[in-house]
């Protein structure tokens, strides 16, 4: 019940700060900071709860705008269904992918994941309808009632899908299928041994995390006006939403959301202080401090530090 | 599509170059991982750090390849350095270092490139030498001179490596702390010692690799991305620790993305590395030479 | 008596002072690829930018105000420009927006404008405005269709009799434009395409292509190529050879334009035929005594020292709005529209009258031939005769020179 109190309050404060606010370089900057909260909850239902780091983010985010993009393009389709079909599509995408990589351990299935990435992006690069490597331009429709503005429809959209995405984790982590996957996690023999349906909860985890991924990627098109294959695919989203749940906390759903928050707004500050090239060295530091020092992540340190302070 | 056989022998002969450049830009791979289990994505951007360093020598007169070699003690200490600290913070404390190790070397790729790019900038850069531009004429074909010393030099690294790994002493221990960590310990050698001098080689080789890569083609910051792919293909393909059948994986690379690019055009190239890499985990995963 | 004049005193002076508050700057906006492929190109219309900008505040600003001018690096590269100009107009508040140099990184940005009806200033891109077709897009590149590019390249080969061509081009957008309005152009005038390639913009190596392109022995050669590509494909012709069937060899290949480009590749350009602005010798109002104050800053910012491809023509944005502001007295877009449609725009490259589309009604694309260029020389192109021009006719001074490999030698 709390949780469904706090995710309704935050809901609301988007959109009543869709309709006080004024400048608009909020909302595209809280858009990006709202979509790694997507990416970096997808990432740490496979990531996190089982174990296995996926660097594929890029494939299933931008087979998600791709595939609204194409949509869009084919049949003017709106906003709900791109989001829909991108899902699906980035979901049919983890079940295959799942099916073929999840048999690898540890760093090969990093390897394969990061191949997944390059083979989605030359095929996109070969298919002339969506663009190929020169990129389509898109004449996006006026945004639907009540809203004025587009940015601002996309904004509140986004926070509507990362409400959904934690929920969603939040649902898995605490069933029967997120004892399973700690289990997988913890030691895969034994899970095994024990009965754990492995490969078929690992493919699962692989599905929805590649869902809430491709749902994450399907307004990119819509709010750039303009896709292209080389910063859709960009390695930088992998690092982005592997970054985030390592910064917060990989242990349950709330970790994600808070490196997320914190590493794209300080990301968002430096790109408009500083510049952008130092937004990326941001992360790198960022990731490799926590790695190092703070393998619990931001929720670990605090559960030390109350531990600690309660004696 | 032009098919014929002459472009289809054109496309064996720089395949063959291309793929024993590739064979020496892995071969520092085949040691840090392939021998040592270090998951060392990293290994391309140190190489492209390597191509930068040669460039900045290249300011002041040195040949690329001479300054390739005068960077190796310098990058020798560097991998030192790395492993210690990767030993200190991840293999120390036990087996859920693997995610974590993984992720520190990709954020320390991730350093590296962008602090080049901070120094240099976006923009490619490459280096003059006398043999860079002209060709070679081989009957009809005309075989460009960067290739054919990239070629060289990467036969002589490999067979460098290659006999030291197998005829000193210290070579032998590094192919034994791969293979049996406490048989050595128990004859009384130091494991992490040992394995954090072949770290230093591997990434000392990775200096001349970078040299070698910027005299085939000018460098930018992101080039280590694509390399990811290639160096891990040529490594898995050839079987964990085996340094000759790195050679052989380099030029089953090196032909295939020839081929590729002269008949199904240069879109597709970039999936060559990385399709292989798929195949060879499906069907294969042990590679050709494996231990 | 006395209360009521210190009253109006006092009125007027606050009222005066809220005026002179109220003379903000005047802000142009723009990102300029600095870095990246275009970076060279874009550093030296950078500095005639600014030139316009000195020039314009030391005869008192437009209507009355001081011109700021705000520049970012997009670094060629088109997913940075949206987000770019999202901030220009969000954040730094501009009036008046100028496109970044180049169709690649520009047409990223042509949906943001079209989306908040804002007046665009084009900046040497090609048909970037062919599907988006924004009415508030003035370009002051000096062609309009693939036609006034091709035809030069295409009268050229048509005399020296070839009946074959060969295709490649980037797979961006400007290379992409150019080459399918080209492929039309060739079929429509009987050539047969023996050999067609598009390669990813990041390719660094063009070995394998060349060498295909010279099994194929086509007559001519077509290549649309940014300036990267450009200067890697001529070495790479340099280094494998196209062919001796081969009679011309260029067309569209950007970069071989800008001077630090022609310098280090000195005489591997003989014999290219290639598309070009302007070349010295051409006399237009004013350009001449520009080239001159340009020289002189550029050589102070360590650019392109004599910036004969886009300067004079990013100059001439800038003079194209001063003549729309003053004339209309007005920052609104839509009357700047209005009036650059309408009327005749005079700058130091020309007088330019626009069509429905936005582009030039009249294009001036040389094609013009490389000839005697030596190594490590700069100087040798402040002279006319390096760039021999082929075409259109009022600018003619020779005739083309072939095979292409053997006016190389």
């Amino acid at each position: 019940m709390k949780f469904w109190a706090s995710a309704g309050l935050v809901f609301s404060l988007a959109v009543i700060a869709a309709a006080i606010v004024k400048n608009e370089y909020y909302f595209f900057a809280g858009y990006t900071v709202l979509m790694f909260v997507v990416l970096a909850t997808a990432w740490n239902i496979l990531g996190g709860y089982v174990g296995y780091v996926n660097f594929g983010t890029p494939a299933f985010f931008g087979l998600g705008a791709y595939t609204a993009a194409v949509l869009f393009k084919a049949t003017a389709a709106p906003l709900a269904l791109q989001i829909l079909a991108a899902a699906a599509m980035s979901g049919l995408l983890g079940f295959a992918a799942g099916l073929l990589t999840l048999r690898l351990r540890g760093i090969f299935f990093a390897i394969a994941t990061i191949a997944l990435v390059v083979i989605i992006e030359t095929l996109i690069n070969n298919w002339r309808y969506a663009g190929g490597a020169t990129g389509l331009q898109l004449l996006r429709p006026p945004p639907t009632a009540p809203f004025e503005s587009y940015v601002k429809m996309l904004f509140v959209l986004m926070a509507a899908l990362a409400v959904a995405a934690v929920a969603i984790a939040r649902y898995i982590e605490r069933s029967w299928i997120g004892r399973g996957l700690r289990a997988i996690r913890d030691s895969e023999e034994a899970a095994e041994c024990s009965g754990v349906p492995t490969l078929r909860l690992k493919v699962f985890a692989c599905t929805v995390s590649g869902a809430l991924m491709g749902a994450g990627g399907a307004t990119m098109p819509m709010y750039l006006s303009f896709i292209e294959p080389a910063s859709t695919f960009n390695l930088n989203y992998a690092i982005g939403a592997l970054a985030s749940p390592m910064i917060g906390g990989t242990a349950g759903y709330l970790g994600p959301v808070i490196g997320a928050i914190l590493l794209s707004t300080v990301q968002q500050v430096v790109t408009v202080t500083i510049s952008s090239e130092m937004n990326v060295m941001v992360v790198g530091v960022l990731l490799v401090v926590f790695v190092v020092a703070a393998p619990e992540g931001i929720l670990g340190l605090i559960r030390k530090w109350t531990r600690s302070s309660s004696r | 599509m032009v098919f014929s056989f002459d472009l289809l022998l054109e496309a064996v002969v720089f395949g063959i170059l291309l793929g024993c450049f590739y064979a020496a830009v892995s071969i520092g791979l085949s040691v840090s991982f392939g021998l040592l289990d270090v998951p060392h994505i990293a290994h391309p951007a140190i190489m492209v750090f390597g191509s930068y360093c040669t460039f900045v020598l290249g300011r002041y007169g040195f040949d690329p390849i001479v300054a390739g070699v005068v960077l190796m003690p310098a990058f020798f200490v560097l991998g030192m350095g790395v492993y210690r600290f990767y030993y200190e913070a991840f293999e120390r404390r036990g087996s859920d270092a693997g995610v974590r190790g993984i992720a520190f070397f990709f954020g320390l790729a991730l350093i590296i490139e962008v602090g080049l790019i901070l120094a240099f900038g976006v923009d490619q850069r490459s280096v003059e030498a006398a043999y860079i531009g002209k060709s070679l004429s081989i009957g009809e074909m005309r075989v460009p001179l960067r290739f054919l010393v990239a070629f060289g030099v990467a036969l002589v690294l490999m067979t460098a490596l290659t006999l030291y790994l197998s005829k000193t002493f210290t070579g032998r221990a590094i192919k034994a702390v791969a293979q049996d960590e406490a048989a050595l310990r128990l004859m009384g050698a130091n494991p992490v010692r040992i394995k954090q001098w072949a770290f230093g080689i591997a990434t000392a080789v990775a200096a001349l690799a970078g040299a070698l890569l910027i005299i085939v083609g000018p460098v930018e910051p992101g080039l280590d991305r694509v390399y990811i792919g290639r160096t891990f293909s040529v490594v898995v393909l050839a079987g964990l620790g085996s340094m000759t059948g790195t050679l052989a994986a380099g030029l089953i690379l090196g032909i295939s993305e020839s081929i590729v690019l002269m008949h199904f055009g240069a879109s597709w190239a970039p999936a060559v590395s990385f399709g292989l890499l798929l195949i060879v985990l499906g069907i294969r995963p042990q590679g050709l030479f494996g231990r | 008596m006395k209360l009521h004049k210190l009253l109006l005193a006092a009125f007027s002076a606050l009222a005066i002072s809220f005026a002179a508050f109220a003379q903000q700057p005047i802000k142009v906006g723009m990102s300029m690829p600095q870095t990246g492929s275009l970076g060279a190109g874009g550093k030296a219309a950078l500095v005639a930018l600014q030139m316009w900008v000195e020039d314009v505040n030391a005869k008192g600003g437009l209507l009355g105000r001081k011109v700021e001018f705000i520049v970012y690096d997009d670094q060629t590269n088109p997913a940075l420009t949206p987000a770019i100009y999202a901030k220009l107009l969000d954040i730094d508040k501009v009036d008046l927006l100028i496109a970044p140099y180049g169709t690649v990184p520009t047409a990223a940005i042509m949906p943001l404008v079209k989306q908040r009806n804002l007046l665009l200033m084009g900046n040497f891109s090609f048909q970037v405005n062919r599907t988006v077709k924004h009415d508030m897009w003035f370009n002051n590149s000096p062609w309009n269709t693939a036609s006034s590019w091709f035809d030069g390249y295409f009268l050229a080969g048509q005399k020296l009799g070839a009946k074959t061509i060969a295709f490649l081009a980037a797979d961006q957008e400007f290379a992409q434009n150019l080459a399918t309005g080209a492929k039309e152009l060739a079929k429509k005038g009987g050539l047969k395409t023996v050999y067609e390639q598009n390669y990813p913009p990041t390719t660094v190596d063009f070995s394998s292509m060349i060498r295909a392109i010279r099994a194929a022995k086509p007559d001519l050669v077509f290549v649309a190529s940014y300036p990267n590509d450009s200067v890697a494909i001529v070495r790479a012709v340099n280094e494998i050879g196209v062919g001796e069937s081969v009679q011309l060899f260029g067309g569209g290949m950007v970069g071989l334009q800008f001077t630090p480009n022609m310098e280090s590749l000195g005489s591997l350009l003989n014999g290219i035929v290639n598309y070009n602005s302007y070349v010295p010798g051409i006399k237009y109002p004013g350009i001449e005594e520009f080239l001159a104050r340009y020289s002189k800053k550029a050589v102070e910012a360590k650019v392109d020292p004599l910036g004969f491809y886009l300067p004079p023509y990013n100059y001439a944005i800038g003079q194209m709005l001063e003549q729309a502001v003053t004339a209309t007295k007005s920052l609104d877009h839509k009357v700047l529209a209005d009036y650059l449609r309408k009327n005749e725009m005079k700058t130091i490259v020309g007088p330019i009258r626009y069509g429905p589309d936005g582009e030039w009604a009249n294009p001036r694309v040389l094609q013009a031939q490389f000839r005697g260029v030596v190594d490590k020389n700069m100087e040798q192109f402040r002279q006319p005769g390096k760039q021999v021009v082929l075409y259109p006719d009022q600018y003619k001074t020779g005739e083309v020179m072939a095979p292409f490999e053997k006016v190389r030698k």
